[in-house]
């Protein structure tokens, strides 16, 4: 037990160092279930952290103890809060890792399609959907302007065209 | 009138339940849905009304006093995103509706939509209203958890692959500001915003800014600002079309309300204006090099939306009340806008058969009123004159101009550029999709497209329009409320009207 009012100990601060730490190695993976194993780390890491942040002490109980020695009671109801949230998400990034799994046959989060598209594109050094013509009087049969080869012969005393 | 601010959050909360339990009779649930969408959107004039009459509106939840209890608080910037926000759900709402009456493209199931996309617009209205710092947190995630099912609709193998990356970068940025919000509560002691502005200003001056860099840190990642975007434009175009609508139209701008909320009210000495202005130049010249890129229309928009984050953040960074006021009319402009885009992206699809550039074309001819529904917002995302886009644009240089000095210069420099390059885009989609010989992906016969589908994107083209007509009082109110926000008193007497404690 320690003495209330006194700061955090050194053992929960290395604790959130490496929690968060575990969880930052594991985010860069590909793989999904490990990323979410990360995040899980990271959000304990986190939850830890904000619990520091309040007063230590005993129970915020009125009566179990004289006033000022009681422990910061918001934090811990942050907390709890954050866990439920945490606890929400992963159930769902599981959802999607199995969904995923089933199917492509793993979990892996791929590059996009498009922007290596666009990459091999720029590599080519190709004009992206441009539009190239090809569309003279002759393909289109709705063009309002026919073009000076087919316009009506004039005849004389008609004005000018 | 405090009675009816927690409105907006519950309305759509217990319609969400209600939805979810009439799962079955869709016709009863979509009633629903349109019911509790439109109280939301009257609540929220009538609180525009009376705050930018009397000052902001409080509401201590549960009878807790200030410090203690939750705030909700409509000051004249949230009332205005509330209005905002929920004419657009509402609009988008219709548009999925009729979507789903017709036979045209690909129908959301209804039994999920409803009650998630309900969920969705109480984050958004929480985020807004929320008064003190974990509420805000709250409501980001309340608006994540509902996105992310969105986002994953029917499961199919390129959502989930697109999605993957949305919901794990997403996490990861609530972690952040979640680790924030714990950091601000340890040096400060308190959540409430309005005791947060006096209790920061006594911190030191190191301590502020990494507070102040951290927050910053998670709302530009959900604002999707530069170095930090490039998760959006591969995870918002395979969604549905109305999901993308709404997500593009609101979900970012939460992030930018967040900014300005922190960086007014919490930090009010712009000890990062500098970086922000860069961030914002950053984020309009990349953004907009990007869609001239995209072969997709979808995508090329999601381009367009990252690059005009970059408006909103030069008027925030620029931190003189004209550039504010240009911001927060900027975001409004942006939000209807943006929309409309991919409703109408949305509307060619089902019309066309695709999206990509490279696979249609002549739309012009084959359905006129989608062009001119495109072209109108098109030239108003643009800012060609007389659009509201153009006299959002020509707020935020002359703000820049006025604020003076060589990087504002060079961001209004960046911002006429980025406006031509929008301008450069939009006529690359004009020519090819709707000018060109007409080409359908599509060898099916011609569908009518849905009434509903048509009028929703209609009135949203119409709010666009709407907006430019009322732009003068409209910047008399962004002004106000700049200046409110510049001062912070506003808002720190109405939630503490007793003096700090």
């Amino acid at each position: 037990m320690r003495q209330a009012g006194a700061g955090p100990t050194l053992v929960l601060v290395v604790g959130v160092g490496v929690l968060v730490g575990c969880g930052v190695t594991l985010v860069l993976e590909r793989n999904l279930t490990r990323v979410l194993l990360g995040v899980i780390l990271l959000g304990n890491g986190v939850n830890l952290l904000i619990l520091l942040g309040g007063r230590s002490g005993t129970a915020p109980v009125v009566g179990t103890a004289p006033a000022g020695t009681w422990s910061d009671a918001l934090p811990q109801a942050m907390v709890l809060t954050a866990i439920v949230i945490t606890f929400g998400l992963t159930a769902f990034v599981l959802a999607v890792s199995y969904r995923s799994w089933y199917l492509t046959g793993d979990d892996e989060v791929p590059d996009d399609i498009e922007d290596r598209q666009v990459v091999r594109q720029a590599e080519r050094n190709e004009v992206v959907a441009a539009d190239r013509g090809g569309e003279g009087p002759d393909i289109d049969p709705e063009q309002v302007d026919p073009g000076p080869a087919r316009r009506r012969p004039t005849r004389p005393g008609d004005g000018p065209g | 009138m405090s009675r009816l601010l927690p409105l907006p959050v519950v309305v759509p909360l217990l319609g969400a339940a209600l939805a979810l339990i009439l799962a079955r009779r869709s016709r009863l649930q979509r009633t629903i849905s349109v019911t509790c969408l439109g109280v939301t959107l009257a609540v929220a004039v009538a609180l525009l009304v009376h705050a930018y009459r009397h000052g902001p509106v409080v509401v201590q939840v549960g009878g807790w006093p200030a410090p203690v209890g939750i705030v909700l608080i409509a000051d004249q910037l949230a009332a205005l995103m509330l209005v905002v926000s929920s004419a657009v759900t509402l609009c988008v709402l219709l548009y999925s509706i009729g979507q789903g009456q017709g036979e045209a493209g690909e129908t959301p199931p209804v039994t999920i939509f409803h009650p998630t996309y309900l969920v969705l617009t109480a984050g958004v209205t929480n985020a807004f209203l929320a008064g003190d710092l974990f509420n805000l947190f709250v409501g980001f995630e309340i608006l994540l958890s509902a996105s992310f099912v969105l986002i994953t609709l029917g499961g199919t193998e390129a959502r989930i692959r697109t999605g993957s990356t949305y919901v794990m970068v997403n996490v990861l940025t609530s972690m952040i500001f979640l680790a924030a919000v714990g950091l601000v509560y340890a040096a400060t002691g308190t959540l409430n915003m309005a005791q947060l502005a006096q209790r920061l200003d006594e911190l030191p001056d190191g301590v502020r800014l990494g507070l102040e860099l951290m927050l910053l840190l998670a709302f530009g990642i959900k604002a999707a600002v530069f170095p930090l975007s490039a998760w959006l434009p591969d995870s918002y175009p395979t969604a549905p079309a109305p999901v993308t609508a709404v997500f593009a139209g609101l979900l970012t701008k939460v992030g930018v309300y967040a900014i300005i909320r922190t960086e007014t009210l919490l930090f009010p000495d712009g000890q990062v204006s500098g970086l922000l202005l860069m961030v914002a130049g950053a984020t309009m010249v990349v953004g907009i090099l990007g869609a001239v890129a995209q072969s997709d229309m979808k995508r090329l928009f999601s381009f367009t939306l990252v690059s005009h984050i970059g408006y909103m953040i030069f008027g925030v960074g620029l931190s003189t009340a004209a550039g504010l006021s240009g911001a927060i009319f900027y975001v409004v402009h942006h939000i209807t806008i943006q929309t409309t885009l991919f409703l109408v992206a949305g509307l060619v699809e089902v019309r066309a058969g695709s999206t990509d550039l490279r696979r249609i074309g002549g739309l012009a001819r084959v359905t006129p009123l989608l062009a001119v529904l495109f072209f109108v917002s098109a030239m108003n995302l643009a800012g060609v004159p007389p659009f509201s886009g153009f006299l959002g644009k020509v707020g935020l240089l002359q703000a820049g101009v006025a604020a003076g000095g060589p990087l504002p210069g060079a961001l209004v420099a960046a911002g006429a550029l980025t406006s031509l390059l929008t301008l450069y885009v939009a006529s690359r989609v004009w020519t090819i999709a709707f000018w060109r010989v007409p080409r359908l992906a599509t060898a099916e016969p011609a569908v009518r497209l849905p009434a509903l589908m048509v009028g929703a994107t209609v009135a949203l083209v119409a709010l666009g329009l709407v907006l430019t007509v009322v732009a003068g009082p409209l910047f008399e109110v962004t002004a106000d409320a700049a200046a409110d926000l510049r001062q912070r008193t506003p808002y720190v007497r109405a939630v503490l009207p007793g003096g700090t404690p």
